[in-house]
C-alpha cells in the first residue's frame, strides 16, 4: 500500500535525474482508508526520518489538509493524531506518482508502486 | 517459536512466476528462505531489545521473510518495506502481509534504488536474500541467454553481481544501530565480502548462522557498524 510514510521514502531514480527529484507528485489517486492503532510515541520517532514540506503537499494531493504548512516545534496529541492518520491511515490504491523533475511517471496499481525504469533510464 | 507464516493463500502459477523466472528452483529457495528464518529467530532477543522503527527487505519474494519479521515484532510499531523487481512478487509479498495481518509496503524497483536518497542512514533491519543460482544450472544459463527481466536477477554465475550491487548500498542504508542479514553462499568468498565491508564501509561481519542443503554451504552473515551488539 502506497501510504503517506512510503510516498515520503522514495524519490525519482532515473539516470541523471539528481536534483529537485523529491517528492513526487500523486495523479489520480483513489484511496482508501484503514484504520491503524495509534501510538504516538511510533509517530513522534517517525517525525525524525520526515521531510514535513512533502508530507504536508502530499496530504493535500490525496485530499487531507489538517496538517500545518510550518513542521510545529511542540507536538500535542491532537497533531500527532492528525500526523498519524496522514502517514499511516492513508492508502493509495491506484493512480501515479510524478518527478517534479525530469516528469517520469510511476504507476500505482493494486496499492503498489511501479518504479522499474527502461533501460535507457537506469543510472 | 514463532511460527513459519501462512502461506497458503500463494498458487502454484505465483511459485512459477516468483522464483522460476529469477532462473531458481522453488525448493532450493526454501532452503534459503528458511536459514534467514531461522537465523531472525534466533536474534529475536536482541532485534527486540532495540526495537527498529525502519525494516526494509530488498527482493521480498513471496514476502515470507517479512512476514515472520513482523511477527517477531508483533505489537510493536514499525515501517516494513519490502522491494523486488518481479511486479508478480510485490503482489504475493503485499498478500503475505495482509494474510498474516502484517503492514508491509511493497515497492516494486531495483533493489533500493528510489529509497537511497530519503533512508540514507535509517534503516535499522535490512534484509537480503539474493536469488542465487547454482553455478552451472542450465536454469541460470537460460535466464542470461533470455536477456529479460530474469537475467538481470540472475547476475553472475554464482548470482554474486546483484550481492555486489547490493554490498555498495548497505552503509548507506543503515542506521547507527542498523544491522543488515544477507544470505551468502561458500562461492561467494565469504572472507572476501567481510574484509571488503570492512576495509570500504568499515562495517563489522558476523556469520550467525550456516548450513549445508545439498550442495550448496549457506550462510548468514550480518553486518552493523559496531561490533558488540
Amino acid at each position: 500500500m502506497v501510504r503517506l510514510i512510503t510516498h515520503n521514502l522514495l524519490a525519482c531514480h532515473v539516470k541523471g535525474c539528481t536534483t529537485n527529484n523529491f517528492p513526487l507528485t500523486f495523479q489520480d489517486v483513489q484511496i482508501e482508508l484503514q484504520e491503524a492503532e495509534f501510538n504516538p510515541e511510533f509517530v513522534r520517532n517517525l517525525l525524525s526520518r520526515l521531510d514535513w514540506a512533502a508530507l504536508v503537499d502530499a496530504a493535500k494531493q490525496v485530499g487531507d489538509t489538517s496538517l500545518p504548512p510550518e513542521e510545529p516545534e511542540m507536538m500535542d496529541d491532537d497533531l500527532l493524531k492528525k500526523l498519524h492518520h496522514v502517514l499511516l491511515e492513508i492508502h493509495v490504491i491506484e493512480g501515479a506518482m510524478t518527478c517534479p523533475n525530469c516528469k517520469h511517471v510511476y504507476p500505482i496499481s493494486n496499492g503498489i508502486p511501479n518504479m522499474l525504469l527502461a533501460e535507457h533510464e537506469i543510472g | 517459536m514463532i511460527p513459519t507464516p501462512d502461506l497458503s493463500h500463494l498458487t502454484k502459477y505465483d511459485y512459477e512466476h516468483v522464483y522460476e523466472p529469477a532462473g531458481m528452483s522453488y525448493y532450493l529457495a526454501l532452503q534459503y528462505t528458511f536459514l534467514l528464518l531461522d537465523a531472525l529467530e534466533e536474534e529475536a532477543d536482541e532485534i527486540k531489545k532495540d526495537p527498529p522503527l525502519i525494516c526494509l527487505e530488498i527482493g521480498s519474494g513471496s514476502g515470507c521473510v517479512s512476514a515472520f519479521l513482523g511477527a517477531i515484532l508483533r505489537q510493536l510499531p514499525v515501517v516494513q518495506i519490502a522491494t523486488d523487481i518481479n511486479p508478480r512478487a510485490s503482489l504475493c509479498t503485499l498478500k503475505t502481509g495482509t494474510r498474516n495481518k502484517i503492514s508491509i509496503d511493497p515497492i516494486t524497483c531495483p533493489l533500493a534504488q528510489p529509497l537511497l536518497n530519503r533512508l540514507r542512514h535509517s534503516v535499522d533491519i535490512l534484509l537480503f536474500n539474493p536469488p542465487y543460482v547454482p553455478t552451472g544450472s542450465e536454469e541460470a544459463f537460460d535466464a542470461q541467454t533470455r536477456g529479460d527481466i530474469s537475467g538481470a536477477w540472475a547476475g553472475g554465475a554464482s548470482g554474486m553481481e546483484t550481492t555486489c550491487c547490493f554490498l555498495k548500498d548497505v552503509e548507506t542504508l543503515l542506521s547507527d544501530r542498523g544491522k543488515c542479514y544477507l544470505v551468502a553462499l561458500n562461492q561467494n568468498d565469504i572472507n572476501g565480502i567481510c574484509t571488503m565491508m570492512l576495509d570500504e564501509f568499515n562495517l563489522q561481519s558476523k556469520i550467525i548462522m550456516q548450513r549445508r542443503a545439498g550442495r550448496e554451504h549457506l550462510f548468514i552473515i550480518r553486518f552493523s557498524r559496531t561490533s558488540n551488539m
